[in-house]
């Protein structure tokens, strides 16, 4: 874990703030902004050792820049082939015609060197290409090694300078990688950076594992597990290794996740069968009873501000959405419309929850406002379930799985992004198969 | 007059079709979609099979269900040191969650059942494995039949 913590002191050069170019974020990747990523330049008087000169870091830092914004839908990026300016030219002060020219409207350049201590630093300018500017300029510490969240940081910086929102390309996911026939499937915890990298499994696949989710400050994960043969509700840490048995309860417990203080998790208990919603405090262990009802309510999800849960409940006779104050009060149905709802999570915003639909044999992913309002449906296919939301609440990750064959063979099971706007749906690639994704917060707190 | 008889006769037809209709409707909806067939099936003994099935979404025990409880129930009485897993099951269809709590309540379903004919509760042990293994790994409405099971397994200890 001690890796994944950045040396993250970066400094603000002087800089005016102009309204210039912006990103408007809420209309999807219709109009993507024309961006000219150039790649860095290596300070003249920098010597880096052989394997990390391999990296060709210059290179590669923008090109995950790129990668990132455009991924994003947001953002074009234009051809390198097609730049003009050197990088270190354009980097003290590019000649801004050159880049008008080939139709850029921002313009992202670096220059890296190394300190005596051997750590990185990573210099970059944001320019406005419209308004001859300089929007943004900052400076990142690093070892060699941790390049890649460098350069998520960086990216973040320019989405956050161009949107007005936070970022989420510094972030990571965790998930089930599965592997084996339908009938005897292998499960394992899986975690890898949002874009699919550094993937590393964190169980072996002895035991089965279900449905993991992050602690608010991304050093634990709550998840459920068949070790034993006992299906419970289990806490690791992701620092040790550490794992601990936190839903000892007499009867499966499942469906956890975390409170937004990260103090308490929340769960499903099926005692005698049923199954109702507990929350544990994590540091006393007691546990607090909040449904009470004949049918199944699982599914539990805080609001950001932890003043109310959303979940599912089939009470009605057919599994819904349901939200209720947090400590059980104030029971309110929220969904309405034709099929089946389940997997309620709300967002990081506040405004919307994600959900799973059933209809008409097909599955969808959509949003609805706390109230119920305002249904919007995002994607439909064959089976699709689990959203999990960025930590900026514009991205919502999910797992999509194709049907097998009447011999039971090529199914898959999948991570796929979808923007809130409906647009720009991505496939994120897993080594093996892949469910129940869960994105986690910003790796740096701001 | 002849006119009338023929309404008369058919209104008659009409109502036997309709009571006839009835009581296939009254059949099916007990057992509603599930599954009746033999595939997948394994057995305790002789003639005990080891599974029962369930409608979509639902974990209350069908005709079909109780017959096949009835002789694991002999079984059991007549094999009085056997302990036994009820694992419950649910189709592909449904969130993960979800089923993991339906698969409970199915299990649950034959564990009460079995208890109140009788079997004492320290043998019978209960797990769900929502929509995890499934018998048949097909993606067709047969296949999703037979999945919505729950399995008597008998176990060492």
């Amino acid at each position: 874990m001690k890796k994944f913590f950045i040396n993250f002191i970066f400094i603000l050069f002087a800089t005016r703030v102009y309204a210039g170019v912006e990103v408007d974020i809420t209309r999807g990747n219709l109009n993507p902004l024309p961006s000219a990523i150039s790649d860095f330049y290596l300070d003249v008087n920098t010597k880096l050792k052989d394997n990390v000169k391999k990296i060709n870091l210059e290179h590669q830092i923008p090109e995950l820049i790129s990668k990132d914004l455009s991924r994003s839908g947001l953002f074009l990026i234009l051809d390198r082939n097609s730049y003009i300016q050197k990088p270190d030219l354009s980097h003290t002060q590019p000649r801004f015609e050159d880049w008008a020219l080939i139709k850029a409207q921002i313009l992202v350049t670096g220059k890296i060197s190394l300190e005596k201590d051997d750590r990185l630093r990573v210099e970059f300018r944001l320019w406005d290409i419209v308004s001859n500017k300089e929007l943004l300029a900052l400076a990142f510490y690093t070892t060699p090694d941790n390049w890649r969240r460098v350069s998520h940081l960086i990216s973040d910086k320019i989405y956050e300078r161009l949107t007005g929102e936070s970022g989420y390309f510094d972030s990571r996911i965790i998930y089930v990688a599965e592997s084996g026939p339908k009938t005897n499937r292998i499960k394992k915890l899986a975690i890898m950076d949002q874009d699919g990298y550094a993937n590393k499994y964190l169980t072996l696949g002895n035991e089965m594992v279900l449905t993991p989710r992050f602690s608010p400050d991304n050093k634990y994960v709550t998840y459920m597990s068949y070790y034993k043969n006992l299906p419970r509700v289990y806490l690791l840490n992701l620092e040790t290794g550490l794992q601990d048995l936190v839903g000892d309860f007499p009867g499966m417990t499942f469906a956890p996740r975390f409170s937004p203080d990260g103090k308490k998790i929340i769960m499903s208990f099926a005692k005698d069968g049923n199954s109702d919603i507990y929350a544990m405090n994590l540091k006393t262990r007691i546990v607090e009873r909040l449904t009470d009802s004949p049918a199944i309510d699982t599914s539990p999800s805080y609001s950001p501000d932890g003043n109310y849960i959303c979940f599912n409940s089939d009470r009605s006779g057919s599994q819904q959405i349901y939200v209720m104050k947090s400590d059980g009060s104030n029971v309110k149905r929220i969904s309405f419309g034709d099929g089946i709802y389940g997997t309620p999570v709300w967002s990081p915003r506040g405004d919307v929850i994600a959900f799973t639909k059933f209809h008409n044999n097909k599955f969808y992913i959509g949003v609805m406002r706390t109230d119920g309002a305002g249904e919007r449906l995002l994607t439909e296919n064959f089976y699709q379930e689990s959203p999990s939301w960025s930590p900026n609440g514009r991205v919502i990750i999910f797992y999509r799985e194709t049907p097998a064959d009447n011999s039971g063979h090529g199914g898959s099971a999948k991570l796929w992004s979808i923007d809130l706007t409906g647009y720009n749906e991505k496939i994120i690639q897993t080594p093996t198969d892949a469910s129940d994704p869960h994105w986690s917060a910003l790796l740096s707190k701001k | 007059m002849k006119h009338t008889n023929l309404v008369k006769n058919l209104s008659l037809l009409l109502v036997v079709l309709f009571f006839g209709a009835c009581a296939t409707n009254t059949q099916q909806a007990s057992n509603g979609d599930a599954y009746t067939g033999t595939e997948t099936v394994k057995f305790l003994a002789d003639g005990v099979p080891d599974r029962v099935f369930f409608a979509t979404n639902k974990f209350d025990l069908t005709p079909t269900a109780n017959q096949t409880l009835s002789k694991q129930i002999t079984y059991l009485k007549t094999n009085s040191s056997l302990k036994v897993v009820i694992e419950g099951h649910a189709d592909e269809r449904g969130t993960r969650e979800y089923n993991l709590a339906l698969g409970e309540k199915r299990a649950n379903s034959v564990k009460d059942f079995l208890i109140s004919n009788g079997i004492s509760s320290d043998r019978i042990k209960v797990i769900s494995y929502g929509k995890e293994k499934p018998a048949n790994p097909a993606s067709n409405a047969q296949a999703w039949a037979q999945n919505r099971r729950s399995v008597t397994v008998k176990t060492t200890n």
